[in-house]
């Protein structure tokens, strides 16, 4: 029983309606974050599977997931910093407390 | 129909990112919620190595399992979001979000389920030569990547200095 193209895309499919709900169901920006993370590993399993079954002498699929995983690792790095300066001036990251860009 | 012991990995791993993903965004502590993501993380990488990705799974273990899992455990630490994760919300916004995620993952499944995709190429077993992607990163031809490859090598760069300036203290 050969592992079909579309068992990897139920996977993240699933993976990326849990982040959906995540992302809105989390008041903590943090939490939201990491939902977030989900949502683009799904992007990216998806990106390798179409590379490895549909296309196998081409490698766009794998320097987009290469790309992508460089790119999250950025955003992270960039939202972390922001939360940890929200929270020496608010002392609090949940979104009902962030009004103001400037404090 | 026999089964493989390539099958029985796949179902168990499968399994147990659906498992953690779905943990990760419905569970009360945010520290437990970062270990569930670290392990659906770990499948992803699982996954890259079955599709014989070798040094996708490398990189995703490195920089998401080395880096961005140590650095959401650093800044739950610092902002103190272990102690005030209080989801209390109506469950009519939590109802409304789970429609939502169940009527996208539907259509999304509806979608890739009933697509007629063209002839699929299982994995072989040979994985991509390490060769092949050095000279492909950095090649300046047609399908080769020595343009993004400087553009993120610039954005890491940016992040970098962007990350010292908000954070630092004044």
């Amino acid at each position: 029983m050969e592992i079909q193209l579309q068992y990897y895309l139920v996977v993240s499919c699933f993976m990326l309606a849990c982040g959906i709900f995540g992302f809105f169901v989390r008041r903590n920006t943090l939490a939201m974050l990491i939902a977030v993370e989900l949502m683009l590993n799904a992007a990216d399993i998806n990106f390798a599977a179409f590379n490895r079954y549909l296309f196998n002498d081409a490698l766009e699929g794998h320097f987009f997931t290469l790309f992508g995983i460089a790119i999250a690792a950025a955003e992270t790095a960039v939202a972390v910093a922001i939360m940890i300066n929200l929270y020496r001036n608010l002392n609090s990251i949940q979104t009902k407390d962030i009004e103001d860009m400037k404090h | 129909m026999e089964i493989t012991l390539q099958n029985v990995v796949f179902a168990i791993v499968a399994a147990a990112m659906m498992l953690c993903s779905f943990l990760t965004v419905t569970t009360k502590n945010i520290l437990r919620s970062v270990t569930y993501l670290l392990f659906t993380l770990l499948g992803t990488a699982v996954f890259y190595f079955m599709l014989d990705y070798t040094f996708l799974g490398a990189a995703q273990i490195i920089v998401y399992v080395g880096g961005v899992v140590v650095l959401f455990v650093f800044s739950i630490l610092l902002t103190r979001s272990d102690k005030n994760l209080n989801a209390r919300l109506q469950p009519s916004k939590i109802l409304s979000a789970a429609i939502a995620a169940l009527v996208g993952a539907g259509v999304f499944l509806w979608c890739m389920l009933t697509h007629n995709f063209a002839s699929q190429v299982a994995p072989t077993g040979e994985e991509l030569d390490m060769k092949v992607i050095g000279q492909t990163l950095l090649g300046a031809d047609k399908y080769q990547y020595l343009l993004p490859f400087e553009a993120v090598s610039v954005l890491l760069l940016a992040c970098l200095i962007g990350g010292v300036l908000i954070a630092r203290k004044r």
